[in-house]
């Protein structure tokens, strides 16, 4: 295959990818491009694999390297539960962080490979590219397994905070570009590998201080930062494929830690300096302001004669929903209220879950059709003629001091008004407040009533209830 | 003359045209892109699909479903890991051991993710239904 013919190849990949991403607009089109962009990976590889000058005796490698890789990626692909997703895909940031980490180190060994000079005589500015995409890489893999430690509970979730951080974090920060300059009018081995360390260090540094709860603004900029280190390769390696991937990828992630921030009414620059947040661990302070006002608690049974009686439910997930299991419970109890003609809807703050769309992905998984689930603005007006929303572990995203209460910490936030309902019935374990620390008003009205227990239990009882 | 003097100086020419052929070599590689272009840099080109692409990733992702956003992470993470083609390039490239191992760990490694991110993706999506 010729080099152009090669080019043209990848060209055709990237416009796969593309047309995977797009075909995500909606739920009908989205197999179709997956399937895309599985199509588009296959071309690449395969016209990698026909470049002329490839060492016959490498095949087996590849090959082998593709089979080991492959077969582990199928193998938890196929195992992981989808409560899990979140520190997965933080996972699997890592690896393409590593690997573009590889990739640098490989073409510093081996410039020739990719035409960009000869070892110890590396162009100028393939060295610039090449310590880009490495610093990138780097930091994408220790920040991303910082995340999926904080995600999967090895680590705890609470920010972790120290004196002078942020001073330190600039000084490694000014520390790494000077390496990098350093590198590129030298091209020295030790230097390259000193960056790959420093940027390993600056990595985990820079996640430590974020709470677990501000992990979907994290995951995204983690996703993005992994789309930046693939460009900078594909600059390295001039490789069309990689570049535009790259940028998408890049593009893709940043418009989600957007729209992330926007979701909680808070900068990026706000969450990246993290300390926000301590995750689950303000029960006990919380505790004991609530003792002071009454609130109304029920059982599954007046839940449940609540429901019977309603028209219209909408039910608000959140977070804890995830942590309890309890989605598939949640739709076997709209399955039996939409028997007795109520109308059931679902309500997705932006920021519930641990990433992007948890939500979402959790009740597809337990086979709640799309149709019925909405996003914020689509029905935000429609609280108002709900007779009951049903809040399963949500919280601040509920709260109605982000819209009155200008000292509150989560004020301008955006949030799901179910105070606007007839009745709420909020499924809680205990009185404890949210992430952001701070007590919910709503909690006290008159028309609340609280349901203590745990999230799926809670949900069970009322199907059965209500049988 | 001693012969084994006039061994070494061929030598040392020899290294020398060697090192020349080496800088022509380098050098053809820059020049020939360049004058096909009309004295641009390659690296403008590769810059301007770059920057064309970052637009393209703007709107296309824009326009992906809120509800889509969990897949639409899972299958950026299986495409951006195309950077096997250089972990692949530089196992059936490259001469130096290091080279190769690198080259082999880097393709291990993206091939977990493709593998792993579009069969993760394509479960996700296989669970998205409608009321039919």
């Amino acid at each position: 295959m010729s080099e152009s013919l090669t080019a043209l190849a990848y060209l055709i990949a990237a416009i796969l990818f593309i047309l995977a991403l797009r075909g995500l607009s909606h739920p009908v089109t989205s197999r179709r491009g997956n399937q895309f962009g599985m199509a588009g990976m296959a071309i690449a590889v395969v016209a990698t694999l026909l470049h002329p000058n490839i060492h016959a005796a490498s095949y087996a490698r590849i090959v082998a390297a593709i089979a080991v890789g492959g077969s582990i990626g199928v193998y938890i692909a196929r195992r992981i539960q989808m409560t899990a997703l979140p520190q997965l895909v933080a996972a699997f940031h890592s690896l393409v962080g590593m690997a573009a980490v590889f990739v640098a180190a490989a073409a510093l060994n081996a410039p020739e490979a990719f035409g960009i000079g000869h070892p110890g005589a590396i162009h100028v500015q393939s060295r610039i590219e090449m310590s880009l995409g490495l610093a990138i890489g780097a930091i994408t893999f220790s920040g991303s397994v910082i995340a999926f430690a904080k995600l999967q509970g090895i680590m705890r979730g609470a920010p972790i905070i120290f004196p002078q951080q942020h001073r330190l974090n600039a000084l490694l920060g000014v520390i790494a570009v000077a390496l990098i300059a350093a590198f590129v009018v030298t091209g020295s081995q030790p230097l390259f590998w000193l960056i790959a360390l420093l940027a390993f260090g600056l990595g985990f540094l820079l996640i430590i201080p974020i709470g677990g709860a501000d992990m979907p603004v994290i995951i995204s900029m983690l996703n993005s930062y992994s789309g930046w280190a693939a460009a900078g390769i594909g600059f390295t390696i001039q490789n069309l494929a990689l570049i535009i991937t790259g940028s998408l990828v890049g593009a893709s992630g940043a418009i989600l830690s957007y729209i992330m921030c926007k979701g909680m009414n808070r900068s990026i620059i706000n969450v990246l300096l993290g300390g926000f947040g301590t995750d689950t661990g303000t029960a006990a302070a919380a505790g004991g302001a609530a003792g002071e006002r009454s609130v109304r608690s029920g059982a599954a049974e007046d839940a449940a004669f609540i429901m019977k009686n309603a028209s219209k439910i909408i039910i608000a997930p959140g977070y804890g929903m995830a942590v309890a299991q309890a989605q598939h419970a949640l739709r076997e109890m709209s399955d039996v209220l939409k028997a007795e003609g109520v109308e059931v809807k679902y309500a997705i703050h932006p920021v519930a879950g641990r990433m992007p769309g948890h939500m979402n992905v959790l009740l597809a998984e337990a086979n709640v059709p799309y149709d019925e689930v909405f996003e914020l603005e689509e029905i935000n007006n429609e609280f108002s003629t709900a007779d009951v929303v049903y809040v399963i572990g949500a919280n601040d995203v509920t709260n109605p001091a982000a819209k009155t209460d200008k000292q509150s910490p989560i004020y301008g936030m955006p949030i799901l008004e179910v105070d606007k309902a007839k009745t709420v019935l909020f499924v809680k374990r205990s009185m404890a407040s949210g992430y952001a620390g701070v007590e919910n008003e709503l909690f006290f009205r008159p028309n609340t009533m609280m349901l203590f227990g745990d999230a799926k239990k809670m949900t069970e009882e009322i199907v059965q209830a209500l049988h | 003359m001693n012969p084994n003097t006039i061994a070494e100086q061929a030598n040392r020419i020899a290294d020398e045209a060697h090192a020349l052929a080496q800088q022509a070599q380098a050098a053809a590689q820059t020049v020939v892109p360049a004058t096909v272009a009309g004295g641009v840099e390659p690296f403008i080109f590769l810059f301007a699909i770059f920057l064309m692409a970052c637009f393209v990733g703007y709107y296309v992702v824009w326009n992906v479903t809120p509800a889509l956003h969990s897949p639409l992470m899972a299958v950026t993470n299986a495409i951006s890991s195309v950077i096997i083609v250089g972990a692949m390039l530089a196992t059936g490239l490259g001469d130096s051991t290091w080279a190769i191992g690198f080259g082999v760990a880097g393709t291990a490694l993206a091939s977990v993710n493709i593998f792993g991110g579009f069969v993760v993706t394509q479960r996700m999506l296989s669970m998205f239904r409608s009321k039919k």
